[in-house]
C-alpha cells in the first residue's frame, strides 16, 4: 500500500523521458568510443585515447576515496602498480601454461590484486582519514616503492617486467597485436569501470560514503561505523586502480616501479582535484585534460612540468570546485537563459589575464634559457611564438605584459564577480517567478 | 513499569578533574525526563555517556537492562538509542532529503549494501518521507544542509534523531538559540515526536522542562542532587537554592 501524503512529499520518480535520457547518455558515450578511432585515425591518437581511457579509470577509482569518502591519499599508485605488476605476471604464466584465458580478462585480474592489497592493507588505514590517512598513504607509498626495486624476482628491478600480450589464448581472432584492438579493449573496460562505479555512488554504501566525508562523528550515531565505510570505499578503489593498472601493463607490454611512484600518485590527485572532485563527471574531464595536456605540452616546452604546476595551483586557488565546478557554476544562467550577460565580462577579463600568461611563458622561458642552456642559440620558441631570449626589447615586453596584465586582470576579474553576484540574482528570481 | 535507562555510580573524570560524580539514574519506559542544571554542571557529559561517545571512568550503564558502558556510539544506536547534538551536527553539503535518508538505512536493514539501488528502496523513500513531514520541512526536500536557517537545522537535527525509529531518545538543549515562537513551535514537535517513547532532554528553557517532562534530575557539580516530578522540583529547597534561585522565587 503506498501512503499517498508520502509519495507525494518524496522526490519525483524519473519519468520515462529523465530515464531514456539517462541511458541515452550510456549509450552515446558508447557510441562515440566506437567511432573515435574512425575520427581521428593516426596511431598517434589511438596511443592518447588508450592513456586517457586508463586514467579516466585510475582518476575515478581515486576519487571514490577523495571526493565521495574524504579520504585523501598519497599513495594510490600502489594499487594501480600492483595490479599492473600481476596483470604481466599473469600474461606471461597464462601465455608459458597456453592456459585458456583470453587478454580482455586480464584487468579483471589487476583488479582482484588492487582489492586484496587494499583489503590488507586498507583496515589499518583507514581508521582514521584526515592527516593520519595521508600520512599513512604517503609512507605505504614509499615504502613499496623501494621495494620494488629491491625484490627484483617480482618487480624486476630498473627494467621491470615486460610480458607479450599476443601469446594468449585468442577469442574472435584477435591478436590484441595492433594498438586499435587495445584501443577498443581498454574502452570497453572503461566504460564497463564507469558504469559500476557510477552504480556504486547511487547504492547505500555509496550515499554513507558521502555521510562520511560530511560528518563522520555524526555517522555512528545513525547506527553506522565510519570506519567499515571507509575500508569497503577502500577495498572499492582500489580495485578499480587495480584494472586501470592493469589496462596499463597491457597497453605497454611492462610493469615498472614508475608505475607504483609518487609521480603517478600524484598525477592522479592532480587529474582528479583539476577535473573537479565534487562531481562524478569530475575526474573523467581531468584525466582527458590533463592526460591531453600532459602529451600535447612536452612538444611545446621543455619545462612543462611547471606549467603543469602552475596550472594546478590556480585551480586550487581560483577554482577550487576544478573545471566541472566552474561549469556547473553556470547551469542557474543557462537555465534562466542568462549566460550571454557574462561574456561581455568575461571577454574583458580575458584579455589582460591572457597577457599576463604570456608575459609569464616569456619570463620562464627566458630564465630557463639563461639557466638550463645558456650557450644554445638565445632565438628560441615556445608555444609556437618565436622570441630572442638575449633582446632587452623581450624582457620590457615580459615584465610590462606581466604588471600591466595582472594589474588590469585583477581589476576585470572583481567587475566579473560584480556582474556576476547581479546575473545569478537576477537568475534566481527569474527562474523563481515561472 | 520496565527501565529504559539505568545509571548505576557512574564517574567520569578528566585527569585529576572529576566531572561526574557517582550519579545514579533510573528512566522508566515512556517516561520524558529532563536533565536540568547550570552551565558546565555535566550535562552533555551525561550525555556523551550514556550514547557512547565518551566511556565511564567507572560505572554502569544499562540500556533496557543490558550494559552499554564502553560500546561504540553506533552499537548503542543499534539498540535504538538515538541522541541529537547541542551544536548542529548534520551532513552539510548533503540535502534535507539524503540526510535523512542516511539515518534511516541502517533501521531498515540496508547496512553496507553496495549492490542496492537506493532509490529503489520503497520502504526507506516511504519513511524518509515520513520524517520529512514530520519535522515541517517537505518544502526544503532538496536544499543542502548547509544552507538551512538555524531552526530549520534544529528540526532537521531532530529528524535525524528520530529517523532510524530508536524507541529512547535524547536531545541535547533541542531548543537553544530559538525565538519564543521557535520554541513553541519546536516543543510541540517534539511532544508529538516522542510520543510513546522514552525521552531524556537536556534543556535551559524552564518553560519547556516544566511543560514537557514527566520527571526531572537536577544536575550541579557532576552530581544529582533533586530528582522527581516537575512540582517537587518546583518545591525542593536544595534546588532553588543551587540552581533555580531567582528565576523560582
Amino acid at each position: 500500500m503506498t501512503d499517498l501524503a508520502s509519495s507525494s512529499v518524496a522526490p519525483p520518480r524519473p519519468t520515462l523521458s529523465d530515464r531514456m535520457k539517462f541511458y541515452g547518455i550510456w549509450i552515446l558515450t558508447g557510441l562515440v568510443l566506437l567511432v573515435l578511432p574512425k575520427v581521428f585515425s593516426s596511431g598517434g591518437s589511438m596511443t592518447t585515447f588508450s592513456l586517457v581511457g586508463i586514467s579516466i579509470i585510475f582518476a575515478l577509482s581515486y576519487n571514490i576515496l577523495l571526493g565521495q569518502t574524504g579520504m585523501l591519499s598519497f599513495g594510490h599508485a600502489v594499487y594501480y602498480g600492483l595490479g599492473g605488476f600481476l596483470a604481466i605476471h599473469a600474461i606471461n604464466i597464462v601465455g608459458f601454461h597456453k592456459w585458456p584465458i583470453p587478454l580482455p580478462l586480464m584487468p579483471l585480474i589487476g583488479g582482484v590484486a588492487g582489492l586484496f592489497f587494499a583489503a590488507l592493507i586498507g583496515w589499518v588505514m583507514t581508521q582514521r582519514s584526515g592527516t593520519a590517512f595521508a600520512m599513512i598513504s604517503l609512507g605505504l607509498a614509499e615504502l613499496v616503492a623501494s621495494s620494488a626495486l629491491i625484490l627484483r624476482s617480482f618487480f624486476g628491478g630498473e627494467a621491470g617486467i615486460s610480458a607479450n600480450r599476443t601469446k594468449l589464448f585468442k577469442v574472435f581472432g584477435l591478436s590484441f597485436g595492433p594498438q586499435i584492438q587495445i584501443y577498443y579493449l581498454i574502452a570497453a573496460w572503461t566504460l564497463i569501470a564507469i558504469i559500476a562505479m557510477y552504480a556504486l555512488t547511487r547504492t547505500p554504501l555509496g550515499r554513507m560514503c558521502n555521510a562520511v566525508r560530511d560528518n563522520p562523528e555524526r555517522v555512528q550515531f545513525v547506527g553506522y561505523d565510519p570506519h567499515v565505510v571507509r575500508y569497503i570505499a577502500f577495498c572499492f578503489s582500489g580495485f578499480f586502480a587495480g584494472i586501470a593498472g592493469a589496462l596499463a601493463a597491457i597497453n605497454f607490454e611492462i610493469a615498472n616501479s614508475a608505475y607504483l611512484g609518487a609521480v603517478q600518485s600524484g598525477t592522479v590527485l592532480f587529474a582528479a582535484y583539476i577535473g573537479g572532485i565534487g562531481f562524478f563527471i569530475g575526474p573523467i574531464v581531468g584525466a582527458i585534460f590533463v592526460t591531453v595536456l600532459s602529451l600535447g605540452l612536452s612538444d611545446l616546452t621543455q619545462v612543462w612540468q611547471l606549467y603543469f604546476g602552475l596550472f594546478f595551483i590556480a585551480v586550487v586557488l581560483f577554482a577550487p570546485g576544478g573545471i566541472t565546478g566552474l561549469l556547473m557554476m553556470h547551469r542557474p544562467l543557462v537555465r534562466a537563459g542568462m549566460l550571454s550577460r557574462m561574456l561581455p565580462s568575461y571577454a574583458m577579463a580575458a584579455l589582460p589575464t591572457l597577457a599576463l600568461c604570456v608575459g609569464l611563458m616569456l619570463m620562464i622561458e627566458t630564465i630557463v634559457h639563461y639557466t638550463v642552456n645558456p650557450n644554445e642559440d638565445p632565438h628560441i620558441q615556445a608555444f609556437g611564438i618565436p622570441f630572442d631570449a638575449a633582446s632587452p626589447i623581450t624582457w620590457v615586453t615580459a615584465a610590462v605584459l606581466i604588471v600591466g596584465g595582472f594589474l588590469l586582470a585583477r581589476r576585470a576579474w572583481s567587475r566579473v564577480g560584480e556582474t556576476w553576484d547581479t546575473t545569478l540574482t537576477a537568475a534566481r528570481a527569474k527562474v523563481h517567478a515561472l | 513499569m520496565s527501565t529504559a535507562i539505568e545509571l548505576r555510580g557512574v564517574e567520569k573524570s578528566f585527569g585529576v578533574t572529576k566531572v561526574i560524580q557517582n550519579i545514579n539514574l533510573t528512566i522508566a519506559q515512556g517516561e520524558r525526563h529532563a536533565l536540568i542544571g547550570p552551565n558546565g554542571a555535566g550535562k552533555s557529559t551525561t550525555f556523551n555517556l550514556i550514547s557512547g561517545y565518551m566511556r565511564p571512568t567507572t560505572g554502569s550503564i544499562l540500556l533496557r537492562g543490558e550494559e552499554i558502558a564502553g560500546m561504540k556510539p553506533f552499537q548503542i544506536n543499534r539498540r535504538r538509542l538515538s541522541r541529537s547534538f547541542q551544536v548542529t551536527n548534520v551532513f552539510a553539503n548533503m540535502t534535507v532529503w539524503e540526510n535523512l535518508r542516511c539515518a534511516v538505512l541502517w533501521a531498515t536493514g540496508h547496512r553496507y549494501a553496495f549492490w542496492k539501488n537506493i532509490d529503489n528502496l520503497p520502504v526507506v523513500r516511504e519513511r524518509t518521507a515520513q520524517i520529512l513531514e514530520d519535522i515541517h520541512l517537505t518544502s526544503r526536500r532538496d536544499v543542502p544542509a548547509g544552507l538551512l536557517t538555524y531552526a530549520e537545522q534544529r528540526a532537521l537535527e531532530i529528524g535525524i534523531t528520530i529517523a532510524g525509529g530508536a524507541d529512547v531518545i535524547l536531545l541535547d538543549e533541542p531548543t537553544a538559540g530559538m525565538s519564543n515562537a521557535e520554541t513553541e513551535r519546536a516543543v510541540t514537535l517534539i511532544r508529538r515526536l516522542t510520543e510513546g517513547r522514552t525521552l531524556l532532554i537536556v534543556e535551559h528553557d524552564m518553560s519547556v522542562v516544566f511543560g514537557l517532562a514527566d520527571r526531572i534530575s537536577v544536575l550541579v557539580y557532576g552530581q544529582i542532587i533533586a530528582s522527581g516530578t516537575p512540582d517537587e522540583i518546583r518545591g525542593n529547597l536544595k534546588v532553588k537554592e543551587a540552581y533555580l534561585g531567582e528565576e523560582a522565587a
